[in-house]
């Protein structure tokens, strides 16, 4: 029996207001690829709006953590539902900024065409994409293995991340002309990089969720 | 070369009770050290209160009661056969959970215990009455008027006496039975505050069932259920993660 049903809704209720601000963030990581790789300002503008929206989700949840706190006095594992949720919108609130980042150099990109085809930064973004949904899923299903297998997808992103890095640099180093746009798509990359970095945090919040223990899951 | 052992205050071993046919704890096996605060946590009817007068054994007074095991205070089995009972009490003193001064002034009685153990000269007393009080933080409040009545005092006021009235007879340990539940949460506050000034020199232990209450006072807190002692830790632990599901169940209100 549950005594304290109406505190353990608003539990539920924190939780999907996370999945919906992870929807929120997954669709600007996408779209804002997207902006990047078809030069498509439309796109990037509308992801560039849209921050606004993940920017108060973050927000409203983390004044009703905050509120829950004050009222409920939290213990144990509900306690650590709430600390985990402070994290982690915190951590999708940082990744709706690269995203941002990213839509932005397309506006700076606008009308020049690119040095080279992106196939590598989009297929570096699919990474991103299924970590973040790992991360978010392993968070619904309190799936502690899931949220582990965070870090070799993360090796694998900073793997093609360094490739990309060495593939850029070089074109700098044979033709100087592109420079200014190479560097762009660095800081690109540098911000998937991040993004990443910030699913494997969800991942290690989860972990600390259901266990209790605290992980590195980014080493 | 020996070894010596980390020194318990109160040890409880093997701890069963019984109220008649009826069993109340079973099997404890606890250690509480010296300089430390320790809650007992439980639903009602749990044994934290029954586990808590066997430590000075108030349980005596009960005639049905019968108990196998041993409590050990300062390595001394308190209820083998030639245990002074008075001495005990003395160095294990109780705080009740609703105050209950004597009626009598609030002088006489911080003195009453002191006096019982033979001290009589007036400067001595003078001198025990005005440290009790001090440290049981009541000094400033009572110190025109400690021949009025302690019958005229708040219930905050009360409780605070009924500490002073302790640790006049000078104890190690002391053993708060809900020692808030009758006050209001400003007389709450000083009385816990108290419990925080109070215990580099005692060992205390509090039975509550108001678990934020043992999180904010207690260095560990132990968890009962059915005369059973769940889990014993360290309270930030056993508050944030605890070690067993029942523990889990109780403190998240999951429990039927």
């Amino acid at each position: 029996m549950d005594s304290r049903k109406g505190f353990h809704h608003a539990l539920e209720e924190l939780q999907h207001g996370i999945l919906k601000m992870g929807v929120l963030v997954e669709e600007a990581i996408y779209h804002a690829v997207k902006s990047l790789a078809k030069q498509d300002l439309q796109i990037a503008e509308q992801v560039i709006a849209n921050d606004k929206r993940i920017n108060d989700k973050m927000i409203e949840i983390e004044s009703a953590c905050l509120k829950l706190l004050a009222l409920q006095q939290p213990m144990a594992s509900d306690l650590r539902v709430i600390g985990t949720a402070m994290k982690i919108v915190t951590d999708l609130e940082r990744i709706g900024d690269h995203a941002v980042d990213i839509a932005k150099t397309t506006r700076r990109l606008e009308g020049q065409k690119l040095i080279k085809e992106l196939v590598d930064t989009p297929r570096m973004a699919d990474m991103i994409k299924t970590m973040l949904h790992d991360a978010l899923n392993s968070y619904v299903k309190r799936d502690v293995e899931l949220a582990m297998t965070l870090a070799t997808k993360d090796d694998e992103v900073d793997a093609l991340y360094k490739q990309i890095f060495s593939e850029l640099q070089e074109l700098m180093e044979q033709n100087g002309s592109t420079v200014k746009q190479a560097t762009m798509l660095l800081m690109v990359c540098q911000s998937l990089e991040r993004i990443g970095d910030h699913a494997t945090n969800i991942g290690e919040w989860v972990i600390y969720m259901v266990s209790g223990d605290r992980t590195d899951l980014n080493i | 070369m020996t070894t010596i052992a980390t020194q318990d205050k109160i040890r409880v071993q093997n701890l069963n009770l019984f109220y008649g046919e009826n069993q109340a704890l079973y099997d404890i096996d606890l250690s509480m050290q010296a300089g430390s605060i320790t809650a007992f946590i439980g639903p009602s009817g749990c044994g934290k209160s029954t586990l808590l007068r066997t430590l000075n054994r108030m349980n005596d007074l009960i005639a049905s009661v019968k108990i196998t095991g041993e409590v050990l205070v300062d390595n001394q089995n308190i209820y083998a056969p030639d245990t002074d009972v008075v001495s005990l009490r003395k160095r294990v003193g109780m705080v009740f959970q609703r105050p209950n001064p004597f009626p009598m002034s609030i002088y006489d009685n911080i003195a009453y215990g002191p006096r019982i153990h033979g001290i009589k000269r007036k400067r001595d007393l003078d001198e025990i009455v005005e440290k009790s009080l001090k440290q049981a933080a009541l000094w400033e409040e009572v110190k025109d008027r400690l021949n009025k009545s302690a019958m005229g005092l708040s219930g905050g006021q009360q409780q605070r006496l009924c500490i002073a009235r302790l640790l006049a007879v000078d104890p190690d340990v002391l053993l708060m039975d809900e020692p808030t539940s009758a006050l209001d949460p400003i007389s709450t506050l000083k009385v816990e505050e108290l419990t925080q000034e109070l215990k580099s020199r005692y060992s205390i232990i509090i039975v509550t069932h108001n678990m934020q209450q043992a999180a904010r006072i207690s260095d560990t807190t132990a968890f009962f259920l059915n005369g059973v002692m769940v889990e014993h830790g360290e309270t930030d632990k056993l508050f944030t993660n605890p070690g067993d599901q029942r523990t889990e169940d109780y403190i998240t209100g999951r429990f039927g």
